[in-house]
C-alpha cells in the first residue's frame, strides 16, 4: 500500500510568523489553495515592518551583510524546493550575495564628508528610509522578486511585499527559507493575492516611506503614483529583472530609491 | 577588559558563596502579606538547608507596613530588616510625608531604611533640595542605616548617574542604590561601574567608606558575579563584604543556588529542588 | 535554624580560566603552501615554532629558500589570469567562503595564536579572528563593485603581490594583505614573520577547504632574509609589507627603480593626549587598552602619553592604580591582560630600552608580576618624568611601556605629538567635541581616535604618515593599492 502524502498548505509570511489571510479567501495556483491576502493583511503587514524597522536598520552593516549572505545560503541549501528553472534560481542566490556585499560599501559610495567652505565638520550618510513596500512582477516569480527585495534588505529597510499574482508560491516559498534564516520577524513581510487590490492599499498606506513597483503596468503604475503622493512616500518603477545581470546593473539606483541622506555638522575649533 | 572575566571552579563556588552573603532578599508587591515576609526570612536565614555551608543573605527588604514582622521572625539571626521608605518607589508625595513614612519604619523595628531621591527636584536641577531631602531622612533614620536610591534609569546619563551619587554622599548616604526595581532598567554593568568609581573618588576625598548596593536586573549568576568583579577591580578586596556592598534582588538566590549545586555536583539543578519562598 | 555565620570574610580570586587547547588540530610539522598543497622546502630549512609563555615547541615550520620564492611566485603568476578573468561575483564568493570557514574554526584558530605568538587568549578570541573573518567578508563584497570605490573609473588588478605580514597579529595582517588583494583579482606570496607562522598555515588550510583555485595564495614561512630575498625576485607585480621602520626602508630601497608599487605599513610612536577636560577614569581606560593590549606590540600603540599638566598628577596616580589590577602570565587563560613577549630577541630590545630610560633620568615604575620561570615576560611600566629628548619618548620600544610627558595648552599638544619623524595613530581624550575634531585636523597622524584607542574595522582605512609608511588597509581605500585605475 502506497504512503499517503501530506500535503503542504500555503501561507502568509507577516511579522516572522506563517498565517492565514484574515480574509480567509483563496485562490488556485497549479494545484495549492494560496492565500488571498486583504486590505488588512497589508495594514498588519506594514505595522509588523514598521515594528521591525528600527531594530533592523540599528544593526550594525556588518551583521546586516552577514544575514543576507545566510539568507543565501539558505535559499541555495533548499534549491530543490522551488519549481523555478535553476538558472533563475542561481541568479536569485546570487542576487541576494551581491546585495549582501553593499550594506558597509553604501556609506563610503552615497555618502562622504563635505569640503564646507567654514570651520565645520560636516558628513553626509546614507540611511535607510524605513518600511518599503514592493510591487513584484509576474515573471520570473522568483528572481524578479529577489532583485527589488535585497537591495532594500541591504540598505536597512524593512520591506512588505506583493508576490506575484500568476506564480506566488516561489515567493511563499522564499518567506519559509527566509523563516529559517537569520532574517529577524518582521524585516520581510510577503502577501499573495490580488495585484489590482493590494498594490493600491500598499501605496496608499500612509505608513509607508517608498514604494517600488516591478509590476510593468502602466496603469497600475499611475495609480500607485497618485496614491503615493498623498503622503509623499517615494516610487520608483522599474522593469523586471529577468537574469542576474538585470538585478545587478544600477545598483544604486535601487539602493538610492530607498535610502535618506543625512547631513551633519560639528564645529571644528577650541 | 573588565566585562570579560571568566570566573570558573573554586573561584565560582566562593564567589556565589559571597553573593549571598551580599543579597538584601526582597519583596515589595501590593499582595505581600505577613505570611510571605515570614516565609521569606526563613529563607533569607538559611537559603539551602541541604547545603549548610551557603551563608545567610545580609537582610530581607519589604514595605513598611510589613517591617515589624520581619523583625519579629529575623531577630538574633544575624540577618538584618530593611525597610524601604519615602513614599517608595515614585518619591512624588511632599518631604513631610516621607519623613513620617522613614518614622514609621523605624518605629517598627527598620534597622536600614532604603530611600528614594527625589527625581523630580533632580531633573529639575534643585541640588540643593536633593541633598536637604537626603540630610532630613538621615536625621529620621536615627540608628538606622540609610541607602539613597537613585533610580538611575530616570536619570538619563551616566553623568547624571555620577552627579546624583555624589550629592547622595554629600548627603550623609551610608550606601548609594541603583534602582527601586520598579522602573525600567537597574544596575546594568555601566551603572554600576560609574557609582563605584563616584565612590572611590569621594573616598579618596573624604576617607569616609559609603557602600553600593546593586538593584534591578541582576537576575543570574553570572550578572552577580561580573558585578563582584567590578567591585573587586574598581574598590578592590575591601569592598568585597555585606558590610560595603549588597545585591537586591529576589529571583536570583535560587539561580545562584542552582549554580552553586551545579559546582559541587557536576549536574544541573532544577528550579524545584529549591523552595521558591 | 541558622547556619553556620561563614559571611566572615571571604577572599576572592579569580580561580585559572584556562581556554582548552585540546580541540585544537594542529601538524606537528608543516610544509610550504604553493600552488594549493603543502610540500616540503628544496632548499629551505626546517624550525620549531616555540610558544613564548613556555618556551616549548608548537610545530616545526618549513621555511622558504630561493628556489622555493621562485616557485611560488611562479605559481601564483600561472593562476593569475585565470583568476583575474572570474567573474567578480565568483572571486568574491571564495572570500565569502574563507570568511565564514574563519567563523567556523573561530576558537582554534585564537588558540593557536595565543599559544603561537603570546597574546593572551581573550584579544585573539575577541579581536584578532573576529576582525580576520570581517575583513574577508568585507572585501568578498568589493570584488564584484571594484569601480564603485574607485569613482567610477575602470580598474584591472596588478598581478603577483609579495605580502610580508609581522608577528603581533599574524592572522590578522595575513587577512589585511590578502583579502583586498585577493579580491581585486591579483594572487599572492605572503610570508608570515618567522616566530608566528602557525595561523597563516592554518589559513592556507582553510584556502583549500574553500577549493580556492591552486595558485593564488602561497604561504612560505621564513625569517628577515626570506623577506628580502621575496623582494628582489623577478616576477613580482606589487609588494606589501607591515613590520619595522628599519626593514620598510630596505624594501623600499630594494625596490628602487623597478617600477613596483609598494605599501607600508611600519612603525610608530603614537601620542595619546588627554586633555584637562576629558571624562578621567574614561582616559585611563583608554591610555591602559592603548599601551599594554597585546604587550604594547602594536605599530599603533599609545606609547606617548601627553597629560595636560593640570590633570597630570591624578591621571598618573589613577593609571598607574589601574595598572596594578592588569593581570599577567599563562596568555591560555581567559582573565589573562598581559601575555608573554614574542620573542627573546624582542624582549632583550625592551630591556635595553627600558634600561636607557632609567640612565636618561626618567622614574621608572613597573608593576609586581608574578613572572613565571619559563617564557619570556615584561611587566606593565610607566614612565614619568619623561622629556622629550629622551630615547623612550622618541624610540618604538614595542613593549608594555607608557611613558608620561605633559603640554601646558592644545597647541604645545599638537606640536608634541607631530613632534615626530612617525606618524601612524594618535588619540584625543577631551569631553568638547569641536575640540576634538580640531586637533584631530591638526594631528599628523594617519589614524586618529577620540575618546577611545585601538579600535579597527575593515571599512575604515588604516594607515600612517611619515615613516610609519604610506597606503592603506580597509575600506575602498584599501583597494588602490592592488590596482591599476584608469
Amino acid at each position: 500500500m502506497s504512503r499517503l502524502a501530506v500535503r503542504k498548505t500555503y501561507k502568509l509570511y507577516v511579522g516572522g510568523a506563517f498565517v492565514r489571510s484574515e480574509s480567509g479567501r483563496y485562490d488556485r495556483a497549479a494545484d495549492f489553495n494560496v492565500p488571498r491576502a486583504s486590505r488588512k493583511d497589508v495594514r498588519d503587514a506594514v505595522a509588523a515592518a514598521r515594528k521591525a524597522a528600527g531594530p533592523w536598520a540599528a544593526r550594525t552593516a556588518y551583521n546586516r551583510g552577514q544575514i543576507l549572505y545566510r539568507a543565501a545560503e539558505a535559499l541555495e541549501s533548499r534549491a530543490g524546493e522551488f519549481g523555478v528553472p535553476r538558472a533563475e534560481l542561481d541568479a536569485a542566490i546570487d542576487a541576494f550575495v551581491h546585495y549582501a556585499g553593499w550594506t558597509d560599501k553604501l556609506a563610503p559610495v552615497l555618502g562622504g564628508v563635505n569640503p564646507v567652505a567654514a570651520p565645520f565638520l560636516s558628513f553626509s550618510v546614507p540611511e535607510p528610509t524605513g518600511v518599503v513596500g514592493l510591487v513584484a512582477p509576474d515573471e520570473p516569480s522568483l528572481l524578479g522578486l529577489v532583485a527589488e527585495l535585497a537591495p532594500p534588505l541591504a540598505a536597512g529597510n524593512a520591506v512588505v511585499a506583493v508576490l506575484s499574482e500568476a506564480a506566488p508560491l516561489a515567493g511563499l516559498d522564499l518567506g519559509e527559507v527566509l523563516g529559517v534564516s537569520d532574517v529577524p520577524a518582521g524585516v520581510v513581510n510577503l502577501l499573495s493575492g490580488r495585484r489590482g487590490e493590494l498594490a493600491p492599499a500598499l501605496a496608499a498606506h500612509p505608513g509607508l516611506n517608498a514604494l517600488v513597483d516591478a509590476a510593468g503596468d502602466a496603469e497600475l503604475a499611475t495609480q500607485l503614483d497618485r496614491l503615493a503622493a498623498e503622503s509623499v512616500t517615494r516610487v520608483r518603477h522599474t522593469a523586471a529583472s529577468a537574469t542576474y545581470a538585470d538585478a545587478v546593473r544600477d545598483p544604486l539606483a535601487r539602493l538610492e530609491a530607498v535610502t535618506e541622506l543625512k547631513t551633519a555638522w560639528h564645529p571644528v575649533g577650541a | 577588559m573588565l566585562g570579560k572575566r571568566s570566573i570558573k571552579t573554586t573561584a565560582k563556588e566562593q564567589g556565589i558563596r559571597l553573593a549571598v552573603s551580599m543579597l538584601d532578599l526582597t519583596t515589595l508587591e501590593g499582595a505581600d502579606t505577613p505570611g510571605k515576609v515570614r516565609h521569606l526570612c526563613a529563607k533569607a536565614v538559611c537559603p539551602a538547608p541541604t547545603m549548610p555551608e551557603v551563608p545567610s543573605c545580609a537582610a530581607v527588604c519589604v514595605y513598611p507596613s510589613l517591617v515589624g514582622v520581619a523583625r519579629g521572625a529575623l531577630d538574633g539571626t544575624g540577618v538584618r530588616a530593611a525597610s524601604v521608605a519615602t513614599a517608595f518607589p515614585s518619591g512624588q508625595a511632599s518631604l513631610e510625608v516621607k519623613l513620617r513614612d522613614t518614622e514609621d519604619a523605624v518605629a517598627a523595628g527598620a534597622e536600614e531604611i532604603d530611600m528614594v531621591i527625589s527625581r523630580e527636584a533632580f531633573l529639575a536641577g534643585e541640588d540643593r533640595r536633593v541633598m536637604e531631602e537626603v540630610v532630613r531622612v538621615k536625621e529620621a533614620s536615627g540608628d538606622a542605616h540609610l541607602k539613597v536610591i537613585l533610580e538611575t534609569a530616570e536619570l538619563g546619563s551616566y553623568e547624571h548617574v555620577r552627579h546624583a551619587s555624589l550629592l547622595a554622599m554629600e548627603a550623609g548616604a551610608d550606601f548609594i542604590k541603583t534602582s527601586t526595581g520598579k522602573a525600567a532598567s537597574g544596575a546594568t554593568p555601566g551603572v554600576t561601574l560609574v557609582m563605584l568609581e563616584a565612590i572611590r573618588d569621594y573616598v579618596e576625598r573624604t576617607g569616609r567608606p559609603v557602600g553600593m548596593k546593586a538593584a534591578g536586573g541582576v537576575s543570574t549568576s553570572k550578572a552577580a558575579l561580573h558585578r563582584l568583579v567590578l567591585v573587586k577591580e574598581t574598590l578592590g578586596d575591601g569592598w568585597l563584604t555585606p558590610d560595603r556592598f549588597r545585591i537586591g534582588a529576589s529571583s536570583l538566590l535560587n539561580d545562584l543556588l542552582m549554580q552553586y549545586q551545579k559546582a559541587q555536583s557536576g549536574r544541573y539543578a532544577r528550579a524545584d529542588d529549591f523552595s521558591r519562598e | 535554624m541558622a547556619p553556620a555565620d561563614t559571611r566572615t570574610r571571604i577572599v576572592w580570586d579569580y580561580a585559572p580560566a584556562p581556554e582548552s587547547a585540546d580541540h585544537v588540530r594542529l601538524r606537528s610539522r608543516y610544509g610550504l603552501f604553493i600552488d594549493g598543497d603543502f610540500r616540503d622546502p628544496v632548499d629551505g630549512v626546517r624550525v620549531d615554532s616555540i610558544n613564548p609563555a613556555t618556551e616549548e615547541p608548537v610545530a616545526e615550520v618549513a621555511q622558504a629558500g630561493e628556489a622555493d620564492l621562485r616557485a611560488a611566485i611562479g605559481a601564483a603568476r600561472e593562476a593569475q589570469p585565470r583568476w583575474a578573468a572570474l567573474d567578480g561575483l565568483e572571486r568574491g564568493k571564495y572570500l565569502f567562503r574563507i570568511a565564514r570557514l574563519i567563523q567556523e574554526r573561530a576558537r582554534e584558530l585564537a588558540v593557536v595564536e595565543s599559544m603561537d605568538g603570546g597574546k593572551p587568549v581573550r584579544e585573539s578570541r575577541d579581536v584578532d579572528v573576529p576582525l580576520a573573518a570581517a575583513h574577508f567578508f568585507h572585501y568578498a563584497g568589493w570584488a564584484d563593485k571594484l569601480s564603485f570605490g574607485v569613482g567610477g573609473r575602470p580598474a584591472t588588478p596588478l598581478g603577483v603581490a609579495a605580502q610580508i605580514v609581522p608577528w603581533n597579529f599574524p592572522l590578522l595582517m595575513a587577512a589585511w594583505k590578502l583579502a583586498p588583494a585577493l579580491a581585486c583579482g591579483n594572487t599572492a606570496v605572503l610570508k608570515p614573520a618567522e616566530t608566528t607562522p602557525l595561523t597563516a598555515l592554518l589559513l592556507a588550510e582553510l584556502c583549500q577547504e574553500a577549493e580556492l583555485p591552486a595558485g593564488v595564495v602561497q604561504i612560505v614561512p621564513g625569517d628577515g632574509s626570506v623577506g628580502a630575498a621575496l623582494v628582489r625576485r623577478p616576477g613580482i607585480d606589487k609588494v606589501a609589507f607591515t613590520g619595522s621602520t628599519v626593514v620598510g626602508k630596505d624594501i623600499q630601497a630594494a625596490l628602487a627603480g623597478r617600477g613596483v608599487p609598494l605599501t607600508l605599513e611600519l612603525g610608530g610612536k603614537s601620542a595619546n593626549i588627554v586633555f584637562e577636560d576629558a571624562a578621567l577614569d574614561q582616559a585611563v581606560e583608554g591610555i591602559v587598552n592603548g599601551i599594554f593590549f597585546n604587550q604594547g606590540h602594536v605599530c599603533c600603540a599609545g606609547s606617548r602619553l601627553l597629560v595636560q599638566e593640570s590633570v597630570a598628577d591624578t591621571v598618573i596616580t589613577k593609571l598607574w592604580e589601574r595598572m596594578g589590577r592588569l593581570r599577567l602570565g599563562d596568555p591560555l587563560d581567559k582573565n589573562t591582560d598581559v601575555g608573554a613577549i614574542n620573542s627573546a630577541e624582542q624582549l632583550a630590545r625592551i630591556r635595553a630600552l627600558v634600561a636607557a630610560g632609567e640612565e636618561e633620568g626618567a622614574s621608572r615604575r613597573s608593576v609586581a608580576c608574578e613572572l613565571p620561570d619559563r617564557g619570556w615576560w615584561f611587566e606593565p611600566t610607566l614612565f614619568t618624568e619623561v622629556a622629550p629628548a629622551h630615547r623612550i619618548a622618541v624610540e618604538e620600544i614595542f613593549g608594555p611601556v607608557a611613558s608620561v610627558l605633559t603640554f601646558r595648552t592644545q597647541a604645545e599638544a599638537i606640536e608634541k605629538a607631530n613632534n615626530s619623524t612617525y606618524g601612524l595613530a594618535a588619540g584625543i581624550w577631551t569631553d568638547k567635541g569641536a575640540k576634538a575634531f580640531e586637533v584631530a585636523s591638526a594631528l599628523q597622524a594617519g589614524v586618529v581616535w577620540q575618546n577611545t584607542y585601538n579600535h579597527f574595522d575593515s571599512s575604515a582605512a588604516f594607515g600612517g604618515y611619515k615613516e610609519s609608511g604610506f597606503g592603506r588597509e580597509g575600506g575602498p581605500a584599501g583597494l588602490r593599492p592592488y590596482l591599476r585605475v584608469g
